[in-house]
């Protein structure tokens, strides 16, 4: 393994899921070895982003194109730290998935398991592939991909209600990407010549700056998947597909190619300087800022559990957006580390949802009251996977926000500060009455939980690794703190 | 000794392929030599184009009579890119034909079937290789005649409508180039097209020479389906067999809009176009066809007849890169030819394997067949993303290129036309793929399952195709290069 170049490490993590794929519809008809595909892969997955990441930290910076396309417009690869960091945070947690996964497609008794295992795959190569990204174009392409490649898992059920939301999915994310964010790439490229993506930006000194907040804009709500309102409504309709699903691509692996996407956008496409100079965010600023409260609003009167954290998740990917459009050095580390930090928070909560579902068939949050004296185990994890979003210590969230909010306070925006805070708040309110309600309510009428017990052994074993994950990162946020940092700064 | 005749022999092949197929007894021996012919034709047209990809033009007399007295073949890397569109389209459909056609035409008329497609086959090739304008209406009329004939072959009644509308309409078309031609030729004396080029630019105040523009242009746009004359297109399409929808719609509207491209830049000149109100018309009226026709198809509910709607959007991209004027314009227009052709052939040939098994063309008949035929569901997949110009689809090369050129312009409704067009598309195609995905209705759930994957006969051209649509998509050195190439030669002085 250490004796590969980096390059190679890049092109075994990209192909290895796709390789992965194939061998997973070729073994249909074997359940024990299809499954043993996806963990070996996803283990050898985890492990090529780690020895990336500790490369990287040591300095290197690989790139490589693969092959020009048109002439200037190439499909190439390049690490930088931002981009490890979400490789990291996807490649890891695609394992731990793996292993819930297997544990709820079976509890769940759960039909075209082929088709899930294939498309989660190369949904996940997709990913991985869109945070080594060279250039705008070849981020482009895996953004498209990692879509289309979601659709079947969005639509798993076959029902009609899956049909309508497959279709806002995919009306909602193609229609951003091709009708705002292909037109200013094209822009882009007619302006600054290159896609490249480069310290401190391509459009610095090319682009009028009274321009440069209607291309933002295109950029900013181009990229559908960071679900900022009004193209928010796909991941609330995404919830329909299996907990696995709305666990690692729809908290983690699509919205956060989203907010990366705009992360990337910042940094290397416009540069921070720019941005700040230009002042292309002034104006979008408050649709985020707006983002945030209103999802966090809408989430409070949800009482289908999933729906409640698909508006959290909303709300909490505008946080991301927030820290790339103040565009200060730690309001970007903030919104890079939040990357990481909520990742494994919110996988938590979905873990502990499908758990809930998979053992005592509730959805709704109003029928769990008692029952986390039936299965304490998940709701623990609820628990700290909640205290981790909201921010507090002992838990890994605190990080990002504390970061976000030094941001804000460097560039004196007090009203955003107060958003944050209250949003804070707000996460108090929506999230804590679950675990309040399951462990200290009374079950509704006529209901006994005494023949629930916990999920099955592989869930639980993924819910633990997440939960444990959210306060070992408040001790030791290392190995994402010096990579967000030498995103924010340039190194 | 072929080299020197390569540019007649690509036409000359398949006309006399097709007497001798028509008298070959029914059967598979008609087939076979119609295969053949194509195979032996699309080598050719593929060593043509290498002879000029690099900028050389080869001019080629016919008979040994000097020009612009005799009949000239010219050929630079427009010619040849069309030539070999045209020629490896049918080296693709003649195999996929073989099953589609003991299928949908009557056992005694495989022979004539075949003879009529290798004489349009002839025409179309003709129209590409000539260089000579008269000759160009005479091959129009051998492809024109072949096709009408192979249209009315179509299983259902409507078919011998569909193929007599198309007949009017064609004529009339025909009628009105052939009127133009004969004013130019009253005012130059030539009917040769670098001859004319020449001896046009004096005489652009001409009123006669305007008049012959304007028949010329209407007669084309008709024979190209360009809105609002496109009313023949989506019946031919419909009701043709099968085999004669791929082939004609991933060929003879490329021609046509080839033979725009020359009749614009090269004969005419586009500075005489832009002294007229032709290019802001051909903007306004591929605008809305882009629109209109896109949402169209997004109501049919026959999968044939959606795709021809589609089909008419689709050629108004290409008309609005010739509207437009510029190297990047025209660029996008060869590059869309290309690639149309690609994605189209792909899309009506996998339409056709469900057709084959299903024997309708509705879309509702299709329901839940995901499942049976998935190579055909996954062909239509990626054909329908290259249509609608996903990256990573040849599609999207010809859409870049387009955007590109309308913004080089500053010319932001048709930017906004170009990328709504494409979410137009993505309504329509997933409207196919919805109902091939998702489980059949009950009243259909027990006819749909028994269904088999189509023949392999059928599932290879098809696949071929599909994965050239992904191909071109990332390696654009033979689209996009030969199309750099072409309009040095369409534009000089461009650059």
């Amino acid at each position: 393994m250490i004796s590969l170049t980096s390059e190679q490490l890049i092109i075994l993590a990209i192909l290895l899921p796709l390789l992965a794929a194939v061998l997973i519809v070729l073994a249909d008809k074997r359940p024990n070895l299809r499954e043993a595909i996806t963990l070996i892969s996803a283990s050898v997955v985890a492990l090529l982003v780690i020895t990336l990441a500790t490369r990287i930290n040591a300095g290197e910076t690989p790139s490589f194109d693969v092959f020009d396309v048109v002439p200037g417009i190439t499909v190439s690869f390049s690490i930088e730290p931002l981009g490890m960091l979400f490789a990291l945070v996807a490649g890891t947690l695609w394992l731990v998935t793996s292993i819930y996964a297997i544990g709820y497609m079976r509890g769940h008794h759960e039909k075209n398991q082929t088709r899930f295992y294939a498309a989660f795959a190369i949904a996940i190569s997709s990913t991985l592939a869109a945070a080594f990204s060279g250039n705008m174009f070849t981020l482009f392409l895996c953004y498209e991909i990692l879509t289309l490649s979601t659709y079947p898992l969005v639509t798993h059920a076959g029902t009609a209600e899956a049909k309508r939301s497959g279709r806002i999915y995919l009306g909602i994310l193609l229609g951003t990407s091709i009708g705002f964010q292909l037109l200013a790439i094209l822009i882009t490229w007619s302006v600054a010549g290159t896609l490249d993506f480069q310290q401190g930006g391509i459009l610095a000194g090319k682009l009028d700056p009274a321009y440069a907040g209607i291309l933002y804009a295109l950029f900013i709500f181009g990229v559908g998947k960071a679900a900022i309102m009004p193209f928010h409504k796909w991941l609330p309709a995404a919830m329909v597909a299996p907990t696995p699903v709305s666990a690692l691509l729809h908290a983690v692996a699509v919205v956060k190619t989203g907010v990366f996407t705009i992360l990337k956008v910042t940094l290397y496409i416009f540069g921070s300087d720019f941005i700040t100079s230009s002042g292309a965010s002034d104006w979008i600023i408050w649709f985020v800022a707006v983002t945030i409260l209103l999802a966090s609003l809408i989430a409070m009167t949800k009482d289908n559990l999933k729906a409640r954290l698909a508006y959290s998740t909303i709300s909490q990917l505008s946080y991301i957006v927030l820290g790339a459009l103040i565009a200060v050095e730690m309001s970007l580390v903030g919104a890079s580390m939040h990357i990481a930090m909520h990742a494994f928070a919110k996988i938590t909560l979905f873990f502990a949802a499908g758990a809930i579902l998979v053992a005592a068939h509730k959805k709704n949050i109003s029928d769990m009251g008692g029952l986390g004296r039936a299965m304490p185990f998940t709701f623990i994890a609820f628990t700290i996977g909640s205290l981790s979003i909201i921010g507090l210590p002992p838990f890994g969230g605190m990080w990002s926000k504390w970061y976000l909010a030094l941001g804000m306070v460097q560039t004196e925006q007090w009203i955003l500060l107060a958003v944050l805070m209250m949003s804070s708040l707000l996460n108090i309110a929506y999230l804590l009455p679950i675990s309040v309600r399951a462990f200290f309510a009374k079950p509704k009428e006529g209901v006994v939980y005494t023949e629930v017990k916990e999920a099955p052994l592989s869930m639980l074993i993924a819910i633990g690794l997440t939960s444990l994950a959210c306060i070992v990162l408040f001790f030791y946020p290392d190995p994402f703190y010096n990579l967000a940092v030498d995103a924010a700064t340039g190194r | 000794m072929i080299e020197n005749h390569l540019s007649l022999l690509l036409v000359a092949l398949p006309l006399l392929a097709a007497p001798i197929v028509a008298v070959l007894p029914n059967g598979r021996l008609p087939w076979a030599l119609s295969t053949l012919v194509s195979w032996s034709v699309c080598y050719l047209a593929a060593w043509q184009l290498i002879n000029v990809s690099s900028g050389q033009v080869i001019s080629y007399e016919l008979g040994g009579w000097a020009p612009p007295w005799g009949i000239e073949y010219r050929i630079d890397a427009a010619n040849a890119l069309v030539a070999l569109i045209v020629s490896g389209i049918a080296a693709l459909t003649l195999p996929y034909a073989l099953k589609s056609v003991i299928k949908e035409i009557p056992h005694q008329q495989h022979a004539l079937f075949y003879a009529a497609f290798m004489l349009c086959l002839t025409g179309l090739l003709g129209i590409a290789q000539t260089g000579d304008i008269f000759n160009l209406f005479v091959f129009l009329e051998i492809s024109s005649l072949s096709s009408y004939a192979l249209i009315s072959l179509g299983k259902q009644r409507q078919a011998l409508t569909a193929a007599y509308q198309y007949l009017i309409m064609g004529t009339i078309g025909a009628t009105f180039f052939i009127i133009g031609v004969g004013l130019l030729y009253a005012m130059t004396g030539t009917l040769n097209m670098a001859d004319l080029a020449q001896r046009l630019p004096e005489l652009y105040e001409h009123r006669t020479i305007h008049t012959a523009f304007a028949f010329i242009m209407v007669g084309f746009a008709l024979k190209l389906a360009l809105f609002p004359l496109h009313l023949w297109l989506p019946n031919a399409y419909t009701y043709a067999p099968t085999v004669v929808t791929i082939f004609l719609a991933a060929t003879a509207t490329k021609v046509a809009v080839y033979v725009m491209l020359r009749m614009v830049f090269t004969v005419f000149g586009f500075s005489f176009i832009e002294n007229t109100p032709t290019d802001e018309l051909f903007l306004l009226l591929c605008v809305t066809a882009i629109l209109s026709m896109s949402f169209y198809a997004i109501y049919q509910k026959d999968s044939k007849r959606l795709l021809a709607y589609s089909s008419v959007a689709q050629i108004a991209y290409m008309m609005l890169g010739i509207g437009l004027g510029s190297v990047l314009g025209v660029t996008a227009t060869l590059v869309h030819l290309f690639n149309h052709a690609l994605m189209k052939g792909a899309l009506f040939m996998a339409i056709g394997a469900l057709i084959y098994r299903v024997g309708s063309s509705r879309l509702e008949h299709f329901s839940g067949l995901g499942k049976q035929m998935p190579w055909t569901f996954a062909a239509i997949v990626i054909g329908g993303l290259s249509l609608i110009g996903v990256p990573g689809t040849a599609g999207f090369i010809s859409k870049w290129y387009l955007v590109l050129a309308a913004i080089e312009q500053q010319h932001w409704l048709i930017v906004g036309v170009i990328l709504m067009g494409s979410l137009l598309a993505v309504a329509y195609v997933w409207k196919i793929i919805e109902v091939l995905y998702f489980n059949a209705t009950d009243e259909r759930e027990q006819q749909n399952t028994a269904v088999k994957e189509a023949p392999l006969m059928m599932l290879i051209p098809m696949w071929v195709l599909v994965l050239a649509n992904i191909y071109f998509g990332f390696n654009t050195e033979l689209t996009v290069g030969t199309a750099e190439q072409a309009v040095k030669l369409l534009m000089p002085g461009a650059n």
